[in-house]
């Protein structure tokens, strides 16, 4: 009251009026209102909506931070296999690739424009230096916005083997795996034909251009055929059902008599069970003779004896119809029937049928046998790092399975043995190594019309070592020019050529 | 001067010893320039980790403006209110680095020296202004001539190309100018004016109806005319937001001077209607209203992200605290973003904190001018300083509003701080305005109480 009084004798303002100043303080203060609502709209747009705003697909900040300083790397054997090359353009850095193609399979990519996979994926965080584990003093850190350099993975790779691999699989369609059957580590893993995945690693035209070139491609060669392809493993998968007869009882002794007719007419069917030799043309013939000389008759036949549920549980024990086994890359999961009759349980047996198996899993198979019967989960990172070197995580052995018993796979191994030295795996010999291995080839296509699949498994140690053999190794060749297209021909040498190299190391 | 008890017992307020605060101000305009200059090294580090080789020279630049300015206070205009000439300083510089921050991502442009230029002349006439301007009422002569004058300066961009959709760019060789900035100073003059000598008809005259008294057609016409003149123009050049800073100085100024919040009711009618009629028939707004109410909408149709939602993820990028000066993606934003986005750079590079600090320092001078408003004693000097803090208040609200995605986008400068010559010219005028005004409020008025007017000069 008493200020509209004052109010009024100094402006003589009229009675009923308020003055300029108390208008005036409601127009100042109306003014101070929009500019508070303005503090309120950017309190909701920076601290309430943030989150949704920098994740927004067409924000590109992110994306331009993630590549404002060269990413981690991936370590083969202490040395980086990646590097980063800086673009001078709005994306500051971009990844190369040492020997992109040599490791594509290991790797997967990094590219601006189309994403990080495998390897590359699994471990952004940690490469692109987002993985709060590199930050020494996370809170500090995030409050001033300090980018951690990007950290390293280091692979179990085995230098000289990955490259014995991609160098004898040259331009043939295929993939090998091998593994350190006592530890699971994964010593190669090449499929080809390969790709540079550097190529497409940036935003520009060009590598647009390389990106659609692979994608149309019909050989695939971003396809990584060591882990997400399956194929039907044919005679390698004998190594299964022979292990699976001597685990269950249906074959004690590797030299006797199976008591396998010839010829043998599938179960409910009039169809035989061909084989691909002569030799195998008898009845009766022993685990062993059925073995070196891969006899489909007898292998069948052994299959059904042990039946449909020993068969799958022996399988799944070294990774079949595993969905998701990862390295930590995820395998394709490799397939064995749980449902079929016996006809179908004999053609399974054989690595026929709907048996389907990745590269990896046969290489298991055959790191399983030569690991005793302890199928170890396959491992391709050895441990995780910040920028200098010290470790964030170390990754240990650990047991997929106890798949057979010791005295079992002893066994096996010996008729692994007997295959190379013996049998249709001549190809693998190696001079003062043991080898043992086993030849596919599987039947695929329209009435079988496809080439073959040319198959070879095997695990090697020097002859004499009682120790667990450092190296097993699966072989798969999928598509090539070869006339005789035979796993003992084809993939063999490849085996043997990657054992040596570990052998030699 | 003395608090002698005489003087109380006799009824007269004792005269407390009035504070110059010159002195304030002196460290307030230093402490302001330190803060540019820091802003400007954090900058050089942060982008190539070196401080910026022109740094001495750019400090004492703006130094020597900013002391210049204060000198000139001081001599001048000792009992001026001490915040308004450090805020502008401090706002100026901001400005500055920011405009010097974006020159660094945009290759091949580089906007700051001419910004640094165009703040010259603005101190000049800020120092102009002060010296030669002793008291304010002599602005009231020039009121209607300033409004032909506007009126002219208004229209003149029609026969310039226009410039991205707007025609209210001069172009004269290498130099631009947009005439809407001066007219505002002038437009508030003449509003002033007009509605000082008038408000007592505006608010008593006139034919009642129910409760709202209307005023005679001859109080209120002329102003309406005028009004609707300026605004037609600015409708015309499309440049939507002058003529709202126009519309809202004048219900504001209306308002204030007559003291009918009737008159806001229909000044928000016919905003609404005018909005409505407008959003409809040009193209150009109808769009930015669309962008107003769905940011992202442009993305979800595959168009990528407008302005706007670049303006707004930069907001966000900078969350709380900021990236750092020099280490945000505001380039992004696109063409305007010296200008119209500059605030979108200084939220995403000083964060929420830093941005609020800004509105803060602008709340700052807006409520200093009021204040001034109200301290004064003349009824035009009272108008004049209102609604001149009114622009700057709304020109505030309508830019930041805009690139906030508060209210739909109508491109203005940010006072002081966005690229724009016109634009920091006249806001330097503004203030020395506010200063001079401020001056002649806070002066003590003269021992002998028998002379009861207190003259500037």
């Amino acid at each position: 009251m008493r200020r509209r009084t004052r109010e009024r004798s100094a402006d003589g303002e009229p009675q009923d009026l308020p003055g300029i100043s108390t208008t005036g303080r409601r127009a100042g203060t109306f003014c101070l209102v929009l500019i508070v609502a303005l503090a309120a709209q950017a309190t909701r747009v920076q601290v309430f909506q943030k989150k949704a705003l920098d994740h927004n697909s067409a924000n590109q900040r992110l994306t331009i931070e993630r590549y404002s300083q060269p990413r981690g790397n991936i370590m083969v054997a202490g040395e980086p296999i990646t590097g980063s090359a800086p673009t001078g353009g709005k994306y500051a850095y971009e990844r190369t690739y040492t020997a992109g193609p040599t490791y594509a399979a290991v790797t997967g990519y990094s590219s601006q424009t189309y994403g990080n996979t495998q390897l590359e994926g699994i471990y952004d965080d940690l490469l692109s230096g987002t993985d709060p584990r590199l930050a020494s003093w996370a809170v500090w850190d995030e409050v001033a916005r300090r980018q951690q350099p990007g950290g390293d993975v280091y692979t179990t790779i085995d230098k000289a083997a990955q490259q014995a691999a991609i160098k004898g699989l040259g331009g043939q369609q295929g993939a090998v795996a091998a593994i350190e059957p006592a530890t699971g580590r994964i010593l190669a893993l090449a499929s080809t034909p390969s790709y540079d995945p550097g190529t497409f690693a940036g935003s520009s035209a060009a590598d647009q251009q390389a990106w659609d070139r692979l994608q149309a491609d019909t050989n695939q060669p971003m396809l990584n055929r060591a882990l997400r392809q399956t194929y039907p493993p044919g005679s390698t998968f004998k190594v299964v059902t022979a292990a699976a007869a001597l685990a269950s009882g249906v074959v004690t002794d590797v030299d006797a008599p199976t008591g396998a007719p010839y010829p043998y007419v599938m179960p409910g069917t009039t169809t035989p069970l061909n084989n691909d030799t002569s030799a195998c043309n008898e009845p009766n013939q022993s685990l062993e003779a059925a073995m070196v000389n891969s006899c489909n008759s007898v292998m069948g036949y052994l299959g059904v004896q042990v039946g449909l549920e020993r068969m799958v549980s022996t399988a799944e024990g070294f990774g079949f119809n595993d969905a998701r086994l990862d390295v930590p890359v995820r395998a394709a999961r490799s397939n064995f029937d749980t449902s079929m009759n016996q006809s179908q349980v004999a053609l399974s047996s054989i690595g026929q049928y709907d048996t389907a198996a990745t590269p990896l899993v046969m290489a298991m198979v055959a790191a399983g046998v030569a690991n005793n019967g302890r199928v170890m989960h396959p491992q391709l990172v050895d441990r995780l790092a910040k920028s200098d070197g010290t470790s964030v995580q170390v990754m240990h052995p650990a047991t997929y399975r106890q798949a057979l018993s010791p005295s079992v796979a002893g066994q096996v191994q010996q008729l692994m043995v007997d295959v190379v030295q013996n049998g249709t795996g001549r190809n693998a010999r190696i001079a003062g190594a043991t080898v043992g291995g086993k030849t596919g080839t599987a039947q695929h296509g329209v009435d079988n019309s496809g080439v073959p699949y040319a198959w070879f498994i095997s695990w090697a140690k020097p002859a004499g070592s009682n120790d667990v053999p450092p190296v097993a190794v699966a072989v798969v060749i999928a598509d090539s020019d070869a006339t005789d297209v035979t796993g003992g021909g084809l993939a063999a040498p490849i085996a043997r050529s990657v054992m040596q190299a570990v052998l030699g190391g | 001067m003395a608090n002698s008890p005489a003087t109380v017992r006799a009824g007269v307020p004792a005269r407390r010893p009035v504070r110059t605060r010159r002195n304030t101000e002196l460290a307030l305009v230093l402490a302001a320039v330190l803060i540019a200059v820091f802003g400007y090294i954090e900058v050089g580090v942060n982008t190539d980790g070196t401080v910026p080789p022109d740094t001495a020279w750019y400090g004492a630049a703006l130094g020597a403006l900013a002391l210049v300015a204060h000198g000139v206070v001081r001599w001048r205009a000792p009992y001026a209110d001490p915040l308004p000439l450090p805020i502008a300083v401090l706002l100026n510089g901001i400005g500055l680095v920011v405009i010097y921050r974006l020159d660094l991502a945009t290759p091949g442009s580089s906007a700051a020296p001419t910004q640094l230029l165009w703040s010259t002349l603005g101190v000049a006439l800020f120092i102009a202004v002060v010296v030669l301007l002793r008291d304010h009422r002599v602005l009231r002569r020039y009121a209607y001539i300033g409004a032909l004058v506007a009126l002219v300066l208004l229209i003149l961009p029609i026969f310039f190309p226009p410039v991205y959709g707007s025609r209210i760019w001069i172009q004269l060789g290498p130099l631009s100018f947009q005439p809407g900035e001066l007219a505002k100073i002038l437009l508030a003059v003449f509003f002033a004016e007009y509605l000082a000598v008038r408000r007592d008809a505006l608010a008593l005259t006139g034919r009642r109806i129910r409760r709202f008294q209307l005023p005679h057609g001859r109080v209120l016409g002329p102003v309406l005319l005028i009004w609707a003149a300026f605004v037609g123009v600015l409708v015309l050049e499309t440049d939507l937001g002058t003529s709202l800073l126009f519309f809202g100085l004048f219900v504001i100024m209306l308002y204030v001077a007559t003291a009918r919040s009737g008159w806001i009711a229909i000044g928000l009618f016919l905003a609404a209607v005018a909005a409505v009629g407008v959003g409809r028939f040009s193209p150009h707004v109808h769009s930015r209203v669309t962008d107003w109410l769905d940011p992202l909408g442009s993305i979800a149709a595959g168009q990528g992200p407008n302005q706007i939602a670049q303006s707004l993820f930069a907001f966000a990028w900078g969350g709380l605290l900021g990236t750092g000066l020099g280490l945000g993606h505001s380039i992004l934003i696109g063409f305007a973003a010296k200008s119209d986005f500059i605030l979108a750079t200084i939220g995403e590079e000083l964060g929420l904190v830093g941005l609020v600090s800004v509105l803060m320092l602008y709340a700052l001078l807006v409520s200093r001018g009021f204040r001034t408003g109200i301290a004064l004693r003349d009824p035009f000097g009272r108008l004049l300083a209102i609604g001149l803090a009114s622009i700057v208040g709304l020109q505030v609200f309508v830019v930041a509003g805009g690139v906030l995605d508060l209210i739909p986008l109508t491109g203005m400068a940010l006072p002081f701080v966005a690229q724009g010559g016109s634009s920091v010219v006249t806001n330097w005028i503004i203030v020395a305005l506010l200063v001079r005004m401020s001056d002649s409020a806070r002066r003590p008025a003269p021992e002998v109480p028998a002379q009861a007017v207190p003259e500037g000069s």
